[in-house]
């Protein structure tokens, strides 16, 4: 995503702190970059509700899961795949399901709730990390699909970082 | 319209995402008919089943060692069920406990074989594989295969799983420096060795895996619920 151009009407040096605000055109220019933003915010958070649903759906059916190379079965069916009866994964829909909602209103032109989104992806990506740890320090293993969750925090975090610091920063 | 259009998409997803879920989640709890348990596989080099009315010729292939099976239950049992498990295997922990019930359960009727087939990710699985090996040279596998799978939270959590299983042959009553020797017995390594080649050629390749009669059964089978619609099937307790 290429920044818009700035105006090139010569300014003075006073003139330029003062006018940090964008003219009409590149306001426009940044809006549509952040409604793209946030459409791309909703099908990450997608890909992620995917996920997630397949992880909370595995662990409630209660199929045991082969024990393969991977390692993948420490992590989803040791002591810190849930919280009391509640799966982690299942919090995983939930958080991607609100971040989809919220991205798609935000795309939709309810700005406000972007900021919403930025908290709540700010959220997700602090448990993202935590869960990581947890993997590579305590458990010993990694879980491919946790990873693929993780992945996504990560894009979300990245896209919502930039929508609100790069693209509305003027606006 | 396109101020409801977000509110739409909202709920479709939604609705896709839980009947997502209901689908999956169905397909996961019921995923086969009691003759879909059983896989289409090759079947397992297995101990020739002892008899029964739905007996499944079995493959003589595979690694002739390893045929020196670790048995439970009688030898004119109609069903002989196989497993390939690694002890520090999470999965094969639940499902020991699972397999004690169905033992009691069926009694007679079913005959329990374990195979080792220890997995590289797991740290601990082939020293306990060797423990239970080393137990069996003095006559008690059974007892250490109960002990290392009951404690597997314990051991498989601890900077050093060597000197536990040592304690759990002091506590089974076993020569402590016998064991202890054996643990690292060329013949104790040959005999997990054999195990696990034997499981490769009849390409097993995670644990558990479960053969019924020399036929494999398919993964999405491994619930308490599963196994009995496979073992009833094999009975010919119920029809397809």
């Amino acid at each position: 995503m290429s920044r818009p151009k700035k105006s090139k009407t010569p300014q003075t040096k006073a003139a330029s702190k003062t006018a940090a605000k964008a003219t009409p055109a590149e306001i426009a220019a940044e809006g549509s970059a952040s409604t793209i933003l946030f459409a791309a915010a909703a099908l990450l958070a997608l890909v992620g509700l995917g996920d997630s649903i397949y992880l909370t759906v595995e662990k409630l059916a209660g199929v045991l899961p082969q024990c393969s190379y991977g390692g993948c079965e420490e992590v989803l069916n040791g002591p810190y795949s849930t919280i009391g009866p509640v799966p982690v994964s299942a919090l995983g829909v939930l958080a991607y399901f609100a971040a989809f909602s919220l991205a798609t209103l935000a795309a939709f032109g309810k700005r406000k709730l972007g900021d919403l989104l930025f908290y709540l992806v700010a959220l997700m990506l602090a448990v993202s990390i935590f869960l990581f740890i947890l993997q590579a320090y305590v458990i010993g293993h990694f879980c491919q699909f946790c990873l693929i969750s993780a992945a996504m925090t990560v894009l979300l975090a990245l896209i919502v970082a930039a929508e609100r610091f790069y693209f509305r920063r003027r606006q | 319209m396109k101020r409801y259009l977000p509110f739409i998409i909202i709920g479709g997803v939604l609705a896709v995402a839980l009947g997502a879920g209901f689908t999956l989640y169905r397909s996961a709890k019921k995923p086969v008919t009691a003759s879909e348990t059983l896989a289409d596989a090759t079947p397992t080099p297995s101990l020739p089943p002892a008899g029964g009315p739905r007996v499944t010729p079995v493959s003589q292939t595979g690694t002739p060692a390893a045929d020196n099976a670790h048995v439970r239950g009688p030898a004119n049992a109609k069903i002989t069920m196989e497993e390939y498990g690694d002890y520090q295997c999470p999965s094969c922990g639940v499902l020991f406990h699972e397999l004690k019930k169905l033992e009691q359960e069926y009694g007679a009727q079913m005959r329990f074989v374990f195979r080792h087939f220890p997995l590289q990710g797991h740290k601990y699985a082939l020293a306990a594989a060797h423990a239970a090996e080393a137990a069996s040279q003095q006559g008690r596998f059974w007892e250490m295969h109960d002990l290392i799978y009951t404690n597997q939270a314990n051991w498989a959590n601890s900077s050093d799983a060597r000197p536990i299983f040592i304690e759990y042959a002091r506590n089974l009553g076993l020569d402590v420096d016998r064991f202890t020797r054996d643990l690292d017995d060329p013949a104790v390594t040959a005999r997990v060795q054999a195990d696990y080649q034997r499981g490769v050629a009849a390409h097993v390749e995670g644990t558990p895996t479960l053969f019924l009669n020399g036929r494999q059964l398919r993964p999405e089978a491994y619930t308490p619920e599963g196994l009995r619609m496979a073992l009833d099937f094999m009975l010919g307790k119920k029809s397809q």
